[in-house]
């Protein structure tokens, strides 16, 4: 048993650990939201705490739907979604005026565990079928039309989505809500809604895993999380008819039609965009910030965080399967960002 | 003990300080209760009662029903009881009954073990052990179902029907056995018609408070049923309230959304007391020695 | 039924209770096992000292769950301790009446709280009205869980000790007060360290209370407002990730709190010749 001076030692030196004192110089800046960026923002953080060693940020990946709600109720200094804030969430942010600042784009990939690990391409109307359970099996008529060469097993279809409130979601249906009516009216567009079929999985990360490990099923995830982890993924039909790869080019396609028409709060929707060589299932990925920082060292970090964000910050993008920002953007974004106020 | 008006400083200082703290538990359960019945009111007053039966949880056309989570709580509750009770009452006869003292304990305490050991780690064996041999078997293409949550949920509740039924069962007096005995019954026998009746009290309260843990296991759970709100059979995916709750609590951006998850909780709240309350009243009937009062 | 017959059944019967006996040991062992051969491969000095490297690279550690996971517990024992040793002491010593019978009550209703819902209320109590997530939190969450068991274990052993000692001091003329914390609490101080220390290592291992209180911090946590990190929600984070060496860590994690876990309970036995079940 321990002597009780020695516990007591154990104690104290505990309670100081978490003292405030011994941290007066190093400050952390807490977000969370969005699973879709979180490889590239861990990076970045990473990245920047090595140049920068005054701050620290901890960002959580719990969905954008959760980095919504934790910005609206002021418990993180940034939230991150890549489903813009509608009317009505943004009249519920406690701080004021919440500001989209673009951080990077990517697109989301249909991924599956199959035998052999074929190159698969899917038809719009194949994509939704199957997430309407319409298309039951892996060698039905409509998938094998498009993929000739490919054995398909005689085997059920297993869907993955997400169990928790995800923009990846939104951006996923979205696209679904474009291009299929009957998606549009059965089951609508959002960041979480009622599957018609198909398992849940928690974050980008949880819906991977599950496709990783559950042979014959379809999920799907942002692009990094299908290369990093090498799960096969399949080409989209985009809007032109052509079937394309999700890459950092065909990404930065699909963006290049919005950009003359930009809104001013960059809340802009890229799927199914025009331009024969466009990813069809491509979208923005958003750091939502108070316009009004409470905090005003926090504030100053954030703000100089961003900066570095939209310059040195870019380069990391592509590597880890994400597009960086069209030059436009990056200018249209250092304005906003001069809005920010450090109280 | 004296009256008040002739105590020491001291031992009114003391007293004040057993009270209020005593106080503080019964203000902290009405807490629990008045703040998740506030914080739900808006659920039960846009749905009413119809809550509890309604099938759809739909949160784009904001139509939240609990009836998936409940017909998945109680399905996992029931298959884990179904495997947990005969193994597990099994297990306490065969300690109470056949083995030698020592080996009695041991055992015994090995099985407490297990009820110490967290559900989050249950949950990590469940996802790489559990799960795909489920889906060995053919019976699911998925791995992860009810089924496989109650199985797992099984693993984690026998040891609470197991420790107690034996203390139970060490405690029924020997002029049982001997009776059943004089009559010329085996062992099984003696077992079956004057021993296990005599305990059944206490061994049902030992059910209902396994079952009560059963009710309000989340990780394990979330981490191998499918996290699918559908009334659908035991090899499908589903869901329980505990698992809806630590899957969409922190992201319900609608007051809607969040009031009808808290009103979950509130029902899964509700469920829980209840069952724990039985499993109490059952035990209370042995006298159990720390239950005694003075 | 002949008499044949019925001994046949007998043994049948009894083999039977046999085996489920088997059946549940082995699972234990099958458990241990499990983890500890995968855990132990992936154990490593940078297990314990290093901090998380960005997702999707391999290496790190966890050494701010380690320390976070000690925070949590040692401010849950600050808020669970002394609230659940009051209530015991009332319980086993003051209490008559209605009032007993409502505090012993609303201790089971509080131990049979689920462990998720506790982490909402301390969310709404804590994290929502300071505007962060916080080590606090978190503690409070765990207190609370701590509670009702602290609660029921001081008074069981309060109770064992024997009237004779507490008669004793009364007739000396030492006050309540005085014969309760001079004289009964060191009697049965043993019990009632055990019981600190079970209580601990049950809430140790729980996740859900803090996964929106103390969240998770992927870089050290100073202080007691920041979110910290903890082993239990790690391992959970780890564990659905499609990351293999996500995998790895999160099975050393496991044995690592296993280890802490199994400890405890082994110590508590050895330690107290009759310890009361998990009931």
């Amino acid at each position: 048993m321990l002597s009780r001076k020695t516990f007591i030692a154990a104690v104290a030196a505990l309670l100081l650990a978490g003292s405030p004192s011994l941290a007066a110089k190093m400050l952390l800046i807490n977000g969370a939201g969005a699973t879709f960026p979180y490889p590239i923002y861990s990076k970045w953080f990473s990245e920047y705490a090595k140049q920068n060693d005054t701050v620290n940020f901890n960002y959580q990946s719990i969905g954008s739907g959760g980095g919504i709600r934790q910005i609206q109720a002021g418990t993180v200094d940034f939230g991150a979604s890549d489903a813009p804030m509608t009317d009505e969430e943004l009249q519920k942010a406690q701080g004021g005026k919440v500001l989209h600042i673009p951080s990077v784009m990517g697109g989301v990939v249909p991924v599956y565990s199959l035998p052999d690990e074929p190159k698969l391409k899917f038809t719009q109307a194949a994509l939704a079928g199957i997430f309407l359970g319409r298309i039951k099996n892996w060698n039905s008529a409509e998938i094998a039309k498009e993929n000739p060469g490919v054995s398909l097993p005689d085997a059920p279809i297993v869907v993955v989505h997400r169990s928790d409130g995800s923009g990846t979601t939104f951006v996923w249906t979205d696209f679904l809500a474009k291009i299929s009516l009957e998606w549009k009216g059965r089951v609508g567009a959002g960041k979480s809604v009622n599957w018609p079929v198909g398992l849940g999985g928690k974050g980008n990360e949880g819906v991977a895993g599950l496709v990783k490990q559950t042979p014959n099923s379809i999920g799907y995830v942002e692009l990094g999380y299908a290369t990093n982890n090498k799960i096969p993924f399949g080409l989209v039909q985009n809007r032109d008819g052509n079937f394309v790869e999700c890459s950092a080019q065909t990404v930065t396609n699909a963006a290049s039609s919005s950009l003359a028409k930009m809104p001013i709060d960059f809340r802009v929707s890229i799927t199914n965009a025009p331009g024969a060589d466009s990813y069809p299932i491509s979208t923005f990925t958003w750091l939502l910030i108070y316009q009004k920082q409470a905090d005003p060292a926090k504030g100053e970090a954030v703000l100089n965080f961003l900066k570095w964000m939209l310059s040195d910050g870019q380069k990391y993008a592509e590597p880890l399967g994400y597009a960086p920002l069209p030059a436009e953007m990056i200018q249209l974004e250092e304005e906003a960002i001069a809005q920010i106020k450090l109280s | 003990m004296p009256k008040s008006s002739c105590l020491s400083w001291g031992d009114r200082l003391f007293r004040w300080a057993c009270l209020g703290f005593s106080l503080l538990i019964l203000g902290l359960v009405a807490g629990f209760a008045g703040e998740l019945a506030w914080n739900s009111r808006l659920a039960f007053r846009a749905f009413g009662p119809s809550f509890l039966w309604t099938r759809t949880w739909d949160p784009v056309a904001e139509i939240f029903g609990a009836l998936p989570f409940i017909y998945g709580t109680l399905v996992t509750s029931t298959i884990a009881l179904c495997i947990a009770i005969p193994l597990g009452l099994g297990t306490a006869i065969f300690l109470a009954e056949l083995a030698p003292a020592r080996v009695s304990e041991t055992v015994g305490f090995l099985v407490e073990l297990l009820a110490a050991v967290p559900s989050v780690i249950y949950g990590l064996v469940g996802v790489f052990i559990l799960v795909p041999v489920v889906r060995q078997t053919g019976l699911t293409p998925h791995g992860v179902c009810l089924l496989t949550a109650g199985i797992i949920l099984a693993v984690m509740i026998v040891p609470f029907i197991t420790t107690v039924s034996r203390e139970v069962l060490l405690t029924v007096p020997r002029s049982q056995r001997e009776a059943a005995m004089a009559l010329g019954a085996t062992h099984w026998e003696t077992v079956w018609t004057a021993i296990l009746p005599y305990a059944r009290s206490g061994i049902a309260g030992s059910i209902f408070l396994a079952l009560a843990r059963a009710l309000g296991e989340t990780m394990a759970v979330t981490m191998v049923i499918g996290n699918r709100p559908e009334i659908a059979s035991v090899f499908e995916p589903g869901y329980t309230m505990a698992a809806l709750l630590a899957n969409e609590f922190s992201e319900a951006t609608s007051d809607l959304y969040l009031h009808s998850l808290i009103g979950i909780g509130l029902v899964l709240l509700g469920i829980t007391v209840v069952v724990n309350g039985a499993a109490r009243l059952m035990l209370y009937r042995l006298g159990h020695p720390a239950e005694v009062r003075r | 039924m002949s008499l044949a017959l019925r001994h046949r059944v007998n043994w049948i019967a009894l083999g039977m209770t046999g085996l489920c006996a088997l059946a549940t040991v082995s699972v234990l062992f099958f458990l241990l096992g499990y983890i500890a051969v995968n855990g132990i491969g992936a154990l490593n000095w940078d297990f314990f000292t290093k901090l998380p490297k960005p997702v999707g690279e391999t290496g790190g550690g966890m050494a701010n769950a380690i320390v976070g996971t000690g925070k949590l517990l040692l401010l849950a024992s600050l808020i669970g301790v002394p609230v659940g040793f009051f209530g015991g002491v009332y319980l086993a010593e003051l209490g008559r009446g209605k009032l007993a019978f409502a505090v012993r009550y609303a201790t089971d209703v509080l131990n049979g709280v689920p462990s998720i819902v506790v982490g909402i209320f301390a969310y709404v109590l804590v994290v929502l009205p300071m505007k962060s997530f916080s080590t606090l939190a978190g503690g409070v969450a765990l207190g609370i869980m701590m509670i009702p068991i602290a609660v029921r274990s001081t008074e069981e052993f309060l109770r064992l000790v024997p009237a004779s000692v507490r008669e004793a001091a009364y007739a000396l003329g030492v006050p309540q007060w005085k014969t309760l914390f001079f004289v009964v609490v060191p009697a049965a101080m043993r019990g009632l360290l055990t019981g600190v220390l079970l209580d601990l290592a049950r809430v140790a291992g729980e996740t859900a209370p803090l996964l929106f209180t103390a969240l998770n911090n992927r870089v050290w946590s100073h202080g007691w407002l920041e979110p910290v990190s903890s082993l239990p929600v790690m391992i959970f984070t780890y564990a659905i990730s499609p990351y293999d060496d996500w995998h790895r860590q999160a099975w050393a994690a496991a044995l690592v709190l296993m280890i802490l876990v199994l400890a405890v309970n082994v110590g508590a036995r050895l330690f107290l010749p009759r310890r009361r079940g998990i009931a």
